[in-house]
This record gives C-alpha cells, sequence and structure tokens, in this order.
C-alpha cells in the first residue's frame, strides 16, 4: 500500500487550502460561479440534479481499512450515511453541502486521498486490476506502475488543459479484468527476455463514438514507458481536435490518422522527450514497489473452510460465485458483492463500509479494492478465515452470492442523480435483479453481464455488457436501447443493437426474453450467454424482441 | 415561423445546498415547484431570467424550463423537471424529505 512521503502530504495540504480560500470567495461573492466551476471540477466537485456531489478517487481501487473508515465517516458526517463505488474505482458522494466540501478534503487528506483530477480535461485517475497483487495469472503488480503514474500527471503542467479528458487502465495479467481496450490508453505488462514492460493499447472508449483500442507498442520496456506515454499523450495534445467535444478524445485522433500514423508520432516524439527521462523515474518506481510489497502469506490448515464447504449449502454457493483464486493456493480473492437484489448497484452504508474494513483488517492483511464493477474486494483472505467472513457479511446484507451472474449489474447513477443523464439505470438495475431472483433462475443462467447507462457517455460500459443497456430521451419519454455481445475482457467487443428501443416499463420484460432465447438456444449448460449469442448471433433475439416485425414480415 | 412561446417558469440549484429552487412572483426562491411563477409571456421570462442570473451569490446555473398551470400551481411538462421536482427514486432523499429552506 502507498504510504504518502512528506512532498506528497504538503502538495495535497496546500492544494486544499486553495480550494478552501476558492470556495469563500464563491460564498462571499467574489467570484463568480463561471470563475469558480474550473476550480471545483479540478477538485472533484460536480453540481448534479438535486445537490452538489464529490468524487474521490481511490488510485488503482486500492484501500486500507483506515481509508475505508474514512470513506464511511465522511458518508456520515457530510453526506446521507451512504457512498456509491463507481465504475472508475472513485466513490461519490451525492449529497455534500458546498460549506462542508473543504473539510471533507481535509479529511480525505489524513488518510493521504484526494479528489484531484477526478473532472475536468487532466489524467484521470489511472485504474487497475482489482485482483492485482492477488491474481494467480499475472506477471507482475500493475500497482506501483499505476502509482507511478498517479504522481507524474497530478499537476503536470503540460497536460492541465488537454482537447478532453484522458483515461489510463493498467492490469498485469493477459486476462484483462481492467478493461483496458475501453481506456484512451490500455497498458498490459509484459515481460520480454527478463526484462518487464507494457503492452500499450491506444484509442480504446466508450461513450458516443466506441472504440476497441489498437496496439500502439507490442512492448515497451518499463526503463522508456514513461517517456512513451509522456510523447503519446502529447502528440493527442497537440493535434486532438479542440474545435468539437465530441470529437476530441484520443479514440477520433487515432481512428482520423490511423494507427500508423499515430505510432510515427509518437516514435519522433519520443525521441525528442527520451533525453528528459534520466532514470530518476525508475528510481522512484523501486522505491514506490517496496510499498507493495506483498504480506506474509500466512501458512495453516484449510481443512476448517473444506469442512463448510461440504456442510454449508450457502456458504458453497458463495464460495463458487465469489471466490477467486489466489496466487497462493491456500489463500482467495473475496468479492464483496455491493449489489444486493433490490439495492442500488455500488451503494454502501458507512456502517457497510467499516464493517468491510474491519474484515480487511482482522483477516485480509488490511487490504481492499474497489472494481470498476462496482464491488468490494477482499484481496488476500487465508482459505481457513472464508467461513468466518462470510458469516459477518451475511449480517449485513453483504454475502449475496452473484458475481459475475445476471443480477451483478452495472448500472451509472443515471436521471436519479447526474445532471447529463437522459433517463434512469438505477430503477431499472434494481427491477431486473429483483425479477431474476423471484425467478430463481439466475445461477441456471450463468455468467452474464448486464450493463446500463443513462445517456450516451456510457458510464455504465453498455457498449462492452453481455447485455447493454442504454437510456435516452425519446419524445420526452424514456427509453431504453439494447445491445448484446459486448465484451470488456481480452477479446473485447461492442455490443450489436437490437432494434428499436423498450419503453420504461418495457425493458425488464424484454430483458427477460432476451434470456429465455439463450437459454432455449444454449446448447448446454456449460455454453454461457456471450457463447450462444457469437454462435448463433442476432436472428433468434431478434425475433423474441419483436415479434410484430417477424409476423409483418412474413 | 418562430415556434409559439410554451409557458415558464425559472429553476436554479441553491449555492450552498445544491437544492433545486424555483423563482417566485415575489422574489423569492423556493424549494417547491408549485409556487413558482408560471411566466406565460416571452419578454417577461427573459426579465426574470435576468433577475436571477444576477443573483450569483446564491444560486448556480438559472435556467427557463417548461411548465404548465396544475391544480396547486405549476407542474413540469418533462419527466426530467418532475425528477428534479422530487428527488431520486431510488431512496426518499432530496425533497422527498423535510429539509430546510434556501436562504431565502
Amino acid at each position: 500500500m502507498y504510504r504518502y512521503s512528506e512532498f506528497d502530504t504538503a502538495f495535497l495540504a496546500e492544494r486544499n487550502k486553495q480550494f478552501r480560500a476558492q470556495v469563500e470567495r464563491r460564498i462571499d461573492g467574489s467570484l463568480t460561479e463561471d470563475e469558480f466551476k474550473p476550480f471545483r471540477l479540478m477538485n472533484g466537485l460536480y453540481l448534479q440534479l438535486h445537490a452538489y456531489m464529490l468524487r474521490v478517487a481511490i488510485p488503482y481501487g486500492t484501500l486500507s481499512s483506515a481509508q475505508m473508515r474514512q470513506l464511511a465517516l465522511l458518508a456520515e458526517k457530510w453526506d446521507k450515511g451512504y457512498g456509491h463505488f463507481t465504475t472508475r474505482q472513485n466513490i461519490q458522494y451525492n449529497w455534500p453541502k458546498l460549506n462542508d466540501v473543504p473539510d471533507m478534503l481535509d479529511a480525505l487528506a489524513e488518510v493521504g486521498m484526494h479528489a484531484i483530477q477526478t473532472s475536468g480535461n487532466t489524467i484521470r485517475n489511472v485504474t487497475a486490476d482489482h485482483f492485482a497483487g492477488a491474481a494467480a495469472d499475472e506477471i507482475a503488480d500493475p500497482r506501483p506502475y499505476a502509482e507511478l503514474l498517479r504522481q507524474w500527471s497530478t499537476d503536470h503542467p503540460e497536460f492541465q488543459f488537454m482537447p478532453r479528458k484522458f483515461k489510463i487502465a493498467i492490469t498485469g495479467s493477459e486476462n484483462d479484468r481492467a478493461v483496458i481496450k475501453a481506456h484512451d490508453i490500455g497498458l498490459q505488462l509484459v515481460e520480454r527476455d527478463g526484462v518487464l514492460g507494457a503492452r500499450v493499447i491506444v484509442g480504446g472508449g466508450l461513450g458516443r463514438t466506441p472504440m476497441i483500442g489498437k496496439e500502439l507498442s507490442d512492448f515497451v520496456a518499463f526503463d522508456d514507458l514513461l517517456a512513451y506515454l509522456e510523447a503519446t499523450v502529447s502528440v493527442w495534445n497537440q493535434i486532438g481536435r479542440r474545435d468539437n467535444k465530441y470529437k476530441a478524445r484520443i479514440k477520433i485522433t487515432v481512428h482520423e490518422n490511423g494507427i500508423d500514423t499515430i505510432r510515427a508520432k509518437v516514435n519522433e516524439r519520443f525521441l525528442q522527450v527520451r533525453p528528459q527521462f534520466k532514470g530518476a523515474d525508475m528510481t522512484l518506481l523501486d522505491e514506490i514497489k517496496t510499498h507493495f510489497a506483498a504480506p506474509a502469506f500466512r501458512e495453516g490448515s484449510v481443512a476448517s473452510f473444506e469442512s463448510a464447504y461440504t456442510n454449508d449449502p450457502v456458504f458453497r454457493s458463495w464460495v463458487d460465485t465469489n471466490i477467486a483464486p489466489h496466487k497462493n493456493a491456500d489463500h482467495a480473492i473475496v468479492t464483496i458483492s455491493i449489489k444486493k437484489h433490490g439495492a442500488t448497484p455500488g451503494d454502501a452504508t458507512a456502517e457497510q463500509m467499516r464493517v468491510m474494513a474491519d474484515l480487511a483488517e482482522e483477516f485480509a492483511y488490511d487490504e481492499l479494492r474497489i472494481s470498476h464493477e462496482q464491488n468490494v474486494i477482499l484481496p488476500h483472505v487465508h482459505k481457513s478465515d472464508l467461513p468466518a467472513i462470510h458469516a459477518k457479511l451475511k449480517e449485513y446484507e453483504l454475502a449475496t452470492a452473484n458475481i459475475g451472474l445476471i443480477s451483478d449489474i452495472i448500472a451509472c447513477p443515471g436521471m436519479d442523480y447526474c445532471a447529463l443523464a437522459t433517463a434512469r439505470s438505477i430503477p431499472v438495475a434494481q427491477e431486473i435483479a429483483t425479477r431474476f431472483d423471484d425467478l430463481k433462475l439466475e445461477h441456471d443462467i450463468g455468467h452474464l453481464k448486464i450493463k446500463i447507462s443513462g445517456c450516451i457517455n456510457a458510464c455504465g460500459h453498455h457498449h462492452v455488457g453481455h447485455i447493454g443497456i442504454l437510456g435516452l430521451d425519446r419524445a420526452g419519454v424514456e427509453n431504453y436501447q439494447i445491445t448484446l455481445g459486448g465484451d470488456g475482457t481480452e477479446t473485447a467487443a461492442i455490443g450489436d443493437r437490437t432494434g428499436p428501443g423498450f419503453a420504461y416499463d418495457e425493458i425488464v420484460p424484454a430483458v427477460e426474453r432476451i434470456v429465455n432465447t439463450y437459454l432455449e438456444q444454449r446448447d448446454s449448460p456449460e455454453e454461457e450467454f456471450l457463447q450462444t449469442y457469437r454462435r448463433v448471433g442476432m436472428a433468434p433475439f431478434k425475433a423474441a424482441l419483436y415479434p410484430e416485425a417477424q409476423a409483418n414480415a412474413a | 415561423m418562430a415556434r409559439a412561446f410554451t409557458p415558464k417558469i425559472v429553476t436554479a440549484n441553491d449555492l450552498l445546498e445544491g437544492d433545486v429552487i424555483y423563482l417566485t412572483e415575489d422574489d423569492r426562491w423556493s424549494r417547491d415547484l408549485a409556487e413558482a411563477e408560471l411566466i406565460t409571456d416571452e419578454a417577461h421570462a427573459q426579465v426574470r431570467l435576468l433577475d436571477a442570473a444576477r443573483q450569483a451569490n446564491k444560486i448556480v446555473g438559472a435556467y427557463l424550463a417548461d411548465a404548465v398551470a396544475g391544480e396547486n400551481g405549476p407542474e413540469p411538462t418533462h419527466f426530467r423537471e418532475d425528477f428534479r421536482r422530487t428527488g431520486p427514486s431510488n431512496y426518499a432523499h432530496g425533497k422527498q424529505e423535510t429539509a430546510t429552506q434556501p436562504r431565502a
């Protein structure tokens, strides 16, 4: 876990002091809203539909128990007793008062956290595989590099006024859990001849023009990576379009110029930038790496786990869905579902946050993670502790066994909170989860990712959902478009639109028809939704969704 | 042909609370849409919007929103304004709970 240096602490204190003064000047009338808005956005403060919203960065999704407890304190003291974990590994508070925000930022600084660059046209919070440092399938922990990127990008003078925002994701595994192909830059750690480096993907992104990222380089050694990334961002900063905000993201620059042209420009710029990097970054990286050393994994019998697994069907079901393999065979990765059926995806109460912090402290080497799928992870747990963890989670409605299933839905805040939204997302997610829980079909359906966005900006990642739902305003009424076959992993794909959208009260039945079609079409219970869709294509789903169109065509 | 003017209300967010507020005929800011001044004249609407924008130290982001006359005062014509006057649908927060009035 990264511990702030004196420099980090002093920098943050100075920033918070500046913002406190800016808030005071806004309230006493010396700053207009037009003057104040860029300042508040630089510090993660938005004005949403019903209130302000403070977006706090959780760099690469990693938290200590003390940090999680502080997030709970903020929720209780200055908000309405809960926080919302987002698809970018941030936490959002939906109800802060302008007067209180400087105190909230000071409280965050006490535990080495901030809201800097969670908004605006800057390099945003760097996200990472939520299983980083624990996954059985990774070649190296990507978080030290992510922390280096955080330090490099924070207040980087060249990158404060870019054409648009810029998002970087990083993973250490071939199995992509960080959606790297849907980011402006995606990094996959790879090793070549004993040297650690990264494969660099560029120009991915969702939003109104969804694109899968393209390979900019198949390998850049760590020694050169920061210079290479600086070259990449700077090429875009120079030639990216500033005339039209919808065409300003690097995905459009890559699309319009072609990946080969971009690569040539980056290589040229890299030669200029490279001499400025004289190895200080690698010295810093070595220092950062010591913060992320793996804990001393305890040894012990796993017999109590095996006996609970055999004898307790509820525990077994939870283990089967919510536990992932750890690099240490006696350990496991626990995903705590923040998606109880009918609850708001990603919302946790202050009490739940404290319970998770306590569990992390007692059983999980003091570490927690937030996933882009809006769940909380205990990355290192000895298997013998799983029954006790499960028992505690049950008491606080945190033991839902649904990870990767139909009710483990990603949903953006939608029009219940967001000023940009064109329709609601949360109630659609709640109703889908409740419906399939009532049908008791969830475990039979198996691995199926539903992702819902309440507008074209796609914070809910609908394009890469196996079933994607996009809420729109169609002539003053909420209307939901469906896409099928999206995929956010290493085999990334943008979903295909089924056809005309559905009204608010038609969307849950439409999803049910899609799922029933899958159950009819799959060739065995082992064939997952996405595999079936890839095998049979859109036609049977279309027939189930639009029977009238089929009848007319006949 | 110019589009016919449809009735409007002036709405904004309170500077400190962030809450949705409406301009009333007697120059107060109310949290309740039903108390808003329903404006049926286009020129008057522009004047009232200017009146609102001048109060930059109380409010943020004033704009004109469509509304219609209802039994108890103005009512929204679009679902976005309906959500703004009510609060979120997943919790009884915002205007669905008792809260202090913004500074008038």
